[in-house]
C-alpha cells in the first residue's frame, strides 16, 4: 500500500439550527493514496459537500482529524491554513455561480497567484494565466471576456484553471459536472483525468451519478444522512453491493439497451431528518431487512472483506 | 495571434470607454465639470468683496438683466457671483459629508452583512441608535459640541447619514455573500477583508451608487438648514441652501431670488444622477452592449 496523502478520521460537522443539532457529517473516516481519486456518491443533502468543505475547513469542522501529508489540519492556525490552501484546491459544482462575474477570465485565473505572490512581476504572471488556459483547453482569445459570456464548459474550465494555478496535490471535486449538458460532462471528466495523469493529482469527486463516479473513481464512499454506508473499490461496489442502500442505489442506474428489464428496488418513504437523529441505523427506516435490533443500535463501520467496509448489522447475511 | 485583442486592457480603462458611449452619462458629468470650473474660478469671475458680500442697497431685488443675469438678492447683491462662490461650499460640503457616511457607513455595513451574528447585532443596534435620532438633530448636536465650523458641519452630516449606508450596503452584502465566488476565494486563501472589499463590494455597486448621489442633494439641503439656525455657513457669506431660504420671504414678489440657488441645486443633483446612473451601469460588465 503506497502513502496516504489524506487520512480522514472521524470527521464530524455539525451545525446549530433553531430546530435542533444537525449532524451533516458524523463520524466520517478513510484515507486516500496518492494519485488516486475517492468517489464520494449519495443522495441530497447526505452530507456529501460538507465533507468536502470540512476537509479544506471552508466550514471548520466540529470533531475528528484531517491529516494532510502527515500533519493534521483542523488543529493549525489560520496564517498557516492559507499557505496550505495553495495545495488542496476546490472544483466547485455551480460554474454560473462560483465565478465572480466584475471579473474577467484572465482576473479570475490570476487570483491564486496574485495572492500567493508566485510571481514578482505582471509579465510572468500573465504568461502563467495563458498557460494554464491552454492546459484546460480554453482559448488565448477569451482572456479579457467576462464569465457572463461564456458557456457552462468553458466557465468550468475556468474554474479547473484557477485551481491548478497553484499546482495542488489534492483537489475536491464537488459535482464539477452536474451542472453541465451531458456531452459537456464527458469533455470535462476526461479533461479532469488527463490532469489527474499529467500532475499526479489526487481527486476526491462528490458526485450524485453513479456512472461518472464509476468511471471516475478508484475507491467509492457511499454516504446516507452523514455517514458512511459502504466503501469499496469501484470494481468491487458495482460487482457486489453489499448494503441494502447501495444496492437500491446501482439498482436505479439505467441500462442503455432496449427491452433490458432488471429488478429496481424502490426505497419506500422519505429520507429521515438529519436534525437531532435517533439512535440506531440511520437507514433502518426505509431499509426493507429491518429488524429491531436496527433501531437501536448504530452499526459499526466493518471490513466485510478485504478494502470493503460495510456498515450494517447483518451485511453478512446479504 | 492578434495582440490586440489578448492584451489586458485595465479596469479603468475599460469602465471609461463604456461610460463614454453613455450619452445621459456624459451629459451629467459635462454639467458638474462646468460646475467645478465656475466654483474654482469664481474669484476670477466675480471678486468676492465687491460683488459677493457688499452690500448695495440701491439695486435691491431687481429681476435678471444684463448686468445682472440672475438678479440681486434683497441686499443688492448679484446672484450669479453668490451662486458661483455659494457653489464652493456647497459642492464640497455635498461630496465630503457623503463620502463620509459612505467610507464609515458602508464599511460598518459590510462587516455587518458579511460576519453577521453577534457583530451585526452590535453595529447595527448602534446604527438604530443614530436612526432614532432625527439626523438634523444629530447634525445639530455634533456641530454645536464641536463649534461651528465647515469642517465640523461636513463632519456632523456626514455622521449623520452612516446609519443610511449601513443598512443599504448590509443588506447588498447579505445579498451576494452567500454566493459560490465567494466560498471560491475562501478556498484559494483570501483573507475576509480581501473577500469583502474585492469580492462582494463590487458587486454591490448599483445601491450604494444611487444612495451616494441621492444624499449629495440632502447634504447641501442639510447644510442649508444648519446655516438657517446659525450652525452652518455665517452670512453674509454665500451658500445655496442658505439663499434659498433667506429668499423665501420675497417669494411673491422678488422669485429669482429662490429660483436661481433652487436651480442650482437641481441641475447639481441631476447631474450627479445622471454620472451616478452610467456609473452603475458602466460597472457591471454584464450590461455591455
Amino acid at each position: 500500500m503506497s502513502e496516504a496523502l489524506l487520512e480522514v478520521k472521524n470527521l464530524t460537522k455539525y451545525f446549530e439550527t433553531p430546530a435542533g443539532t444537525l449532524h451533516a457529517v458524523d463520524g466520517l473516516t478513510f484515507r486516500l493514496e496518492r494519485g488516486k481519486t475517492l468517489g464520494v456518491v449519495g443522495e441530497s443533502g447526505c452530507g456529501k459537500s460538507t465533507t468536502g468543505r470540512a476537509i479544506l475547513r471552508l466550514h471548520e469542522p466540529t470533531g475528528g482529524e484531517v491529516v494532510f501529508e502527515g500533519k493534521d489540519i483542523t488543529k493549525i492556525p489560520q496564517k498557516e491554513m492559507m499557505k496550505l490552501r495553495s495545495e488542496m484546491q476546490m472544483i466547485f459544482q455551480d460554474p454560473f455561480a462560483s465565478l465572480n462575474p466584475r471579473k474577467t477570465v484572465s482576473e479570475i485565473i490570476a487570483e491564486p497567484l496574485r495572492l500567493h505572490k508566485v510571481y514578482k512581476n505582471k509579465k510572468d504572471q500573465d504568461k502563467r494565466v495563458l498557460e494554464l488556459m491552454e492546459l484546460v483547453g480554453l482559448s488565448e482569445r477569451l482572456v479579457n471576456t467576462y464569465p457572463h459570456e461564456l458557456d457552462g464548459g468553458r466557465r468550468q474550465r475556468i474554474g479547473i484553471a484557477r485551481a491548478l494555478a497553484m499546482q495542488p496535490k489534492f483537489i475536491v471535486c464537488d459535482e464539477p459536472v452536474s451542472a453541465l449538458d451531458v456531452s459537456i460532462q464527458a469533455q470535462i471528466l476526461n479533461l479532469l483525468k488527463k490532469l489527474q495523469k499529467e500532475f499526479g493529482l489526487t481527486y476526491m469527486f462528490i458526485t450524485h451519478d453513479l456512472s461518472v463516479v464509476n468511471y471516475f473513481s478508484d475507491e467509492i464512499v457511499v454516504m446516507y444522512l452523514g455517514k458512511v454506508v459502504e466503501h469499496a473499490t469501484s470494481e468491487d461496489l458495482f460487482a457486489h453491493p453489499t448494503h441494502p442502500y447501495t444496492k437500491a442505489l446501482l439498482s436505479a442506474i439505467p441500462i442503455p439497451s432496449l427491452g433490458a428489464r432488471k429488478e429496481r428496488i424502490l426505497l419506500k418513504g422519505e429520507i429521515t431528518s438529519p436534525i437531532n437523529p435517533k439512535p440506531g441505523c440511520r437507514f433502518a427506516p426505509r431499509c426493507e431487512y429491518a429488524q429491531p435490533c436496527c433501531f437501536e443500535e448504530s452499526p459499526e463501520l466493518k471490513e466485510q472483506e478485504p478494502n470493503h467496509f460495510v456498515s450494517c448489522h447483518f451485511s453478512n447475511k446479504f | 495571434m492578434s495582440t490586440e485583442k489578448t492584451k489586458k486592457r485595465s479596469m479603468a480603462a475599460e469602465i471609461w470607454q463604456r461610460l463614454l458611449r453613455n450619452k445621459m452619462a456624459m451629459l451629467g458629468l459635462a454639467i458638474l465639470a462646468i460646475l467645478a470650473l465656475l466654483a474654482i474660478f469664481a474669484d476670477v469671475i466675480a471678486d468676492y468683496d465687491t460683488m459677493v458680500v457688499a452690500q448695495n442697497i440701491p439695486e435691491r431685488l431687481q429681476g435678471p438683466s444684463a448686468a445682472h443675469w440672475f438678479g440681486t438678492d434683497e441686499f443688492g447683491r448679484d446672484i450669479f457671483a453668490r451662486i458661483i462662490h455659494g457653489g464652493r461650499v456647497s459642492l464640497v460640503v455635498g461630496l465630503i459629508s457623503v463620502s463620509v457616511s459612505l467610507l464609515a457607513g458602508g464599511s460598518l455595513g459590510a462587516f455587518a452583512g458579511f460576519y453577521g451574528g453577534r457583530v451585526d447585532n452590535v453595529i447595527m443596534r448602534v446604527m438604530d441608535i443614530f436612526l432614532a435620532v432625527p439626523s438634523i438633530l444629530l447634525a445639530i448636536t455634533i456641530v454645536a459640541a464641536l463649534g461651528t465650523n465647515l469642517v465640523n458641519v461636513m463632519l456632523a452630516i456626514g455622521v449623520s447619514g452612516i446609519p443610511t449606508f449601513a443598512r443599504i450596503v448590509r443588506a447588498a452584502v447579505m445579498g451576494v455573500k452567500d454566493q459560490e465566488f465567494v466560498e471560491s476565494a475562501r478556498a484559494i486563501g483570501e483573507t475576509n477583508t480581501a473577500i469583502i472589499f474585492r469580492e462582494i463590494l463590487p458587486n454591490c455597486m448599483a445601491p450604494i451608487i444611487v444612495q451616494s448621489t441621492l444624499s449629495v442633494a440632502s447634504a447641501i439641503l442639510s447644510t442649508a438648514s444648519l446655516s438657517f439656525i446659525g450652525l452652518g455657513v455665517q452670512p453674509p457669506d454665500p451658500e445655496w441652501g442658505a439663499m434659498l431660504s433667506s429668499g423665501r420671504n420675497f417669494l411673491r414678489d422678488a422669485m429669482h431670488i429662490t429660483l436661481f440657488p433652487g436651480l442650482a441645486i437641481v441641475v447639481t443633483i441631476l447631474a450627479l444622477n445622471l454620472l451616478g446612473d452610467g456609473l452603475r451601469d458602466a460597472l457591471d460588465p454584464r450590461l455591455k452592449q
